[in-house]
């Protein structure tokens, strides 16, 4: 029997504006238990919530981002289930209007590209954080109302390496528009899973599993491979897949029943009372559109066929938003696409490396790395030099005013280098002569003699140029 | 101080003249209310320390004499957040709860200079008609102390009824402040859903419930809406129209005002005696230069039902937050998390809290959302046309505030019945309006309220037609001899 | 929706609000909530089929908070005021149940 796989993908990601959703708290890690709230977050009798238009944006980006329709006139629902990290214990959400619907983005799997539909995306609030002791366990509120979209897929993908592929593609798509960190290390990324197979031809959808602890999209394929496999096993042995959530074991790579679902949640959603509804506007929606960023995939093709740069290089340039934009602005600056380019993913990148940094932490900007990469192209200064300008970069010093203090122009005047020139050739006869007689080496020598009088500071090419002339005369 | 036959310009003026200084009538304030509350039981809390230290400070800035409500006492519903003094909604779940907020409304209420002296009864959580239900005891009614002060706001309506204060804040989910005002011969008015914000109110129903003022006198609780309404940055349903000086035009009388009458308000279920005051009062605005005539809202008997699953509906998922975890009652001998839930709010709410709860759970559940949440919202909406058509030709309509006067507090309730008591205000609610109650009658020494309800957020009509009637009748003249209707 | 709820039913909508019914509780509550949802009944008398639902009456549409961050300090007034707290953190009785995470 054959059959075919079908996964859906519900990723939540966490955004990062000032505040939270529906209270003016700090949306904020790493602070002590509880600092970020207040009554608002503690659903304190009597208390209201608010709606923060820096998510409703960012909604609407993500939306734009992901070719989706925005609900012109959405309204917030809630989510009733008692829990002790969500403390309304109800869960204000968007369940009959979501923020937008009928998306899609694009996945490229063994060259084959294929558009992975998105049902729906809404925006809601997360819930706070419970910690489990031995006899107690311990509530942190701070995460309390952190926003999030939850983005829906359509039952499009059909492999481990379908799902793979839409998540990079998701998770850059929303690195790009900026309203995300969307790293799963650091839980502003989660991934749930369901999965199902049926055989070949079969018009039902399979019973589905669902998948939890996927904490990388790597874990992500991993299971599903595993799953896909043992679901088929299961019906192969005349067996039924009842409908059940089960753990990934990222030491063995098998997933293990959790439980078995026994009938629907009962979630009881109505219409949030206090808070009115939204009127989004085209107006809104179209300003929103013009200062979207541009999105990796349109930058790779710029880079490619206006820069000429490799499509791995525009690959690694556009692996952060951050990266691109550096790039972008250098290039905007003036500077050589492609020394540009190759300076970022080289020296750059080393650097981030060595310091584990990102660029934004550094003192590198795009104005000083441009005007560095200006100085070599006009020969200012050589390559060499170039390694210590970096390093005045990276203290944030000025690259023409670091060269101009550390006496680093380099000599290109043919009127200065001349007489060196030649007093190099009337104290080395023997090379000279060795050259004439074909020993090419004999240049290598006289370059140094040439370079050691000037302390290195001589243009070499300019001096390849003047010496050949004044050899051959 | 005994406020009877008295308002807040009378008292107003002897604070400006210095007859008497706002900490002197702070004192003799709550010494009066204390004694007449060994009767009637219309508060929770006395919150003297606080509401004298305030006074103190009123009279060294001296009081404004602009101002008519600097340095006027006055008393909160027990579900109005108050900083560090007991809110409890009337409940055993917030018997210890100190808020460490106030309520907008209570906080404007403070600068508008007037003093807060305490918490007054009511049932828990809002829900009843009588304040029977409290945790705190019953509240009797002053004018007959076998009687029941309405509810939920009964504390609120009878507080100013025996005289202890001069105004109290109520709030209003289905006929709240005014059939208690009723009950109690005051007058209580019910505001535009939006008009006064919802910050620090404990939720009942969150699409229904109102702030409002209870006073003596129209003119009074038009004074004091000017000092409550307007939009609140924390209630994002409160409304940003502009708000009128509500007494502005309160004197201009009634000559050419369109008055309604609807027929289904006076029907099966009306006491005759209460159908009687309605009918006389439509004939005192005719007599006044009005025109009243009578109407149809056919959809408004359809209100209790829809809000019955409403209300319930919204109140069981606003009083899930109470499960002992974050503040108010928790369940001491719970071994885990579930039975420290399902004690906590089982030992913290009384039986109608756990009815409403369990009605509005059951309305929401899945495969019930559309018969009932849904398809009572749905009749909300024809009930709101209903108004809307009405409003097209008149300017208020005048109906009874309740069925019936203030009943036994001896006699033995199901909650249909008493559902049924609010079958006159609920409308008013479901559509948003502004609707008062004002002192219309007596039925054996027991006082009649007429109810006015008025286009969105023209209170100022109301109080127009309200003062009129007020100022050419002797209602509102008549005082409680506390228990002497026995 | 006319027929009378059971005491099934009543003991599973407890369950859902987290309440508990004694034994003699439930067939009073099961009778009391059987006839309040009677008088819904009216309700099927009321054609709506093209009538849209009312779910708020606030004149207020588009009310938004800008994105700005403010901390109202409330932490220690309100973590003094919880029944029990420990370090900074809410304490409550072990979760058992990790479903709802």
């Amino acid at each position: 029997m054959n059959f075919e796989t079908t996964i859906g993908l519900e990723v939540h990601v966490e955004l990062k504006t000032n505040s939270k959703i529906f209270s003016p708290s700090p949306v904020q890690y790493g602070v002590d238990p509880n600092l970020n709230t207040n009554v608002i977050d503690w659903g304190y009798p009597g208390v209201l919530p608010s709606t923060n238009k820096g998510v409703v944006k960012s909604g609407i980006m993500a939306a734009l981002a992901l070719h989706a329709e925005v609900e012109k006139h959405p309204h917030f629902d809630r989510k009733n289930y008692f829990y002790p990290d969500n403390p309304k214990a109800y869960q204000i959400t968007q369940k009959d209007t979501p923020d937008a619907h009928d998306g899609w983005i694009e996945i490229e799997v063994d060259g084959k590209k294929k558009k992975i539909g998105i049902e729906e995306m809404h925006i809601e609030e997360d819930a706070g954080k419970n910690t489990h002791g031995n006899k107690f366990s311990y509530v942190d509120l701070n995460r309390q109302g952190t926003p999030l979209i939850e983005i829906v897929s359509k039952p499009d993908i059909a492999s481990p390496d379908e799902a793979y592929a839409y998540l990079e593609a998701l998770r850059e798509r929303i690195l790009f528009t900026g309203i995300s960190d969307v790293k799963m290390e650091e839980g502003s990324m989660r991934v749930d899973v369901n999965v199902s197979i049926r055989p070949y031809g079969q018009k039902e959808f399979g019973t589905k599993v669902e998948l939890k602890n996927l904490n990388s999209f790597n874990y992500v394929r991993k299971g599903l491979a595993y799953e896909e496999k043992r679901q088929q096993r299961v019906i192969m042995a005349g067996g039924e897949i009842q409908q059940e959530t089960r753990r990934f074991d990222e030491t063995t790579g098998k997933t293990v029943l959790m439980r078995v679902k026994e009938g629907a949640d009962d979630y009881r959603y109505f219409p949030e009372p206090d808070l009115p509804a939204l009127d989004i506007t085209d107006a809104w929606i179209n300003e929103i559109n013009d200062s979207m960023p541009e999105m990796p995939a349109s930058r790779r093709q710029r880079y490619v066929n206006d820069f000429g740069l490799k499509d791995y290089d525009a690959m690694v340039l556009t692996q952060t938003k951050e990266m691109a934009d550096f790039f972008d602005a250098m290039i905007k600056l003036g500077a050589d696409p492609k020394m540009a380019s190759n300076y970022l993913q080289v020296n750059v990148n080393a650097y981030l490396n060595d310091e584990q940094k990102d660029l934004s932490e550094t003192e590198i900007t795009p104005e000083n790395l441009a005007t560095m990469i200006k100085l070599i192209e006009d020969g200012t200064i050589s390559s060499k030099m170039a390694k210590k300008v970096f390093k005045g970069i990276t203290e944030g010093k000025e690259p023409k005013k670091f060269v101009e203090d550390n006496g680093m122009v380099q000599l290109s005047d043919p009127a200065q280098l001349q007489p060196i020139i030649d007093e190099v050739l009337s104290n080395n006869p023997q090379s000279v002569e060795d050259f004439h007689n074909g020993k090419d080496r004999a240049i290598g020598f006289l370059v140094g003699q040439i370079m050691k009088q000037t302390r290195g500071k001589a243009n070499p090419q300019v001096v390849n140029k003047l010496l050949m002339a004044s050899i051959n005369k | 101080m005994d406020y009877l036959g008295k308002d807040i310009f009378s008292i107003h003026e002897s604070l400006v003249n210095g007859d008497i200084t706002a900490e002197e009538l702070t004192r003799q304030t709550i010494e009066n209310a204390k004694k007449n509350d060994e009767d009637i039981n219309a508060f929770v809390v006395f919150d003297e320390e606080n509401a004298i230290k305030q006074a103190q400070e009123i009279d060294k800035a001296g009081i404004d004499p602009d101002n008519v409500l600097s340095g006027i006492p006055v008393a909160m519903k027990d579900n109005m957040l108050t900083k560090g003094v007991l809110t409890s909604a009337g409940s055993k779940m917030l018997s210890n709860f100190k808020p460490i907020i106030d309520g907008t409304a209570v906080a404007k209420m403070k600068e508008a200079g007037t003093i807060n002296i305490g918490k007054t009864n009511m049932d828990e959580f809002a829900m009843g008609g009588s304040t029977e239900t409290s945790f705190h005891g019953k509240t009797k009614n002053p004018w007959n102390l076998d009687k029941v002060p309405g509810g939920s706001s009964g504390g609120a309506a009878a507080a100013v009824a025996a005289g202890d204060v001069l105004v109290s804040l109520g709030s209003d989910t289905g006929g709240s402040i005014r059939q208690p005002a009723s009950f109690n011969g005051i007058v209580g008015m019910k505001p535009t859903y939006g008009r006064v914000s919802r910050w620090g109110l404990i939720a009942f129903a969150s699409s229904l419930d109102q702030i409002g003022p209870l006073t003596r006198t129209v003119k009074d609780n038009a004074v004091v809406l000017n000092a409550i309404a307007g939009k609140d940055e924390h209630d994002m349903t409160s409304s940003n129209k502009e708000v009128p000086d509500f007494t502005a035009n309160i004197d201009k009388g009634v000559k050419g005002m369109k008055i309604a009458l609807p027929k289904e308000y006076l029907g099966e279920g009306v006491d005759k005696d209460v159908q009687d005051a309605i009918l006389a009062a439509a004939d005192k605005y005719r007599e006044l230069g009005a025109t009243v005539e009578e109407v149809s809202l056919p959809n408004s008997k359809y209100g209790v039902a829809a809000y019955y699953i409403i209300a319930p509906s919204e109140a069981s998922s606003n009083l899930q937050r109470f499960d002992g975890i974050r503040y108010g009652y928790r369940a001491q001998d719970a071994k885990n998390l579930e039975e420290l839930y399902v004690k906590s709010r089982s030992q913290g709410f009384g039986d109608e809290v756990k009815r409403r709860i369990m009605v509005g759970t059951y309305s929401l559940s899945a495969g019930f959302f559309d018969a009932y949440f849904k398809k009572a919202a749905e009749v909300r909406t024809l009930i709101i046309d209903d108004f809307k058509k009405v409003f097209q030709d008149y300017d208020v309509i005048l109906t009874p505030t309740a069925p019936t006067p203030a009943y036994s507090l001896k006699d033995e309730k199901d909650p249909i019945t008493m559902y049924m008591n609010d079958i006159l205000t609920i409308p008013v609610n479901m559509a948003g309006l502004p609707g008062m109650s004002v002192p219309a009658g007596f039925s054996d020494g027991l006082p009649i309220g007429m109810q006015l309800i008025g286009k969105p957020f023209d209170e100022s009509t109301l109080y127009q037609a309200a003062y009129a009637f007020e100022q050419n009748t002797d209602f509102h003249k008549q005082d409680p001899k506390m228990g002497g209707a026995q | 929706m006319s027929e009378k709820i059971s005491k099934e039913t009543v003991s599973h909508v407890a369950s859902l609000a987290k309440l508990e019914l004694t034994d003699e509780q439930l067939p009073y509550f099961t009778d009391q909530l059987g006839s309040i949802m009677g008088i819904f009944d009216s309700l099927n008398d009321v054609d709506t089929s093209n009538v849209e639902p009312t779910f708020s009456v606030t004149d207020q549409i588009n009310v938004m908070r800008e994105d700005v961050a403010d901390n109202w300090g409330q932490r220690d007034a309100l973590l003094n005021n919880a029944p029990d707290v420990s370090d900074g953190l809410i304490r409550t009785p072990t979760i058992i149940d990790e479903s709802g995470d």
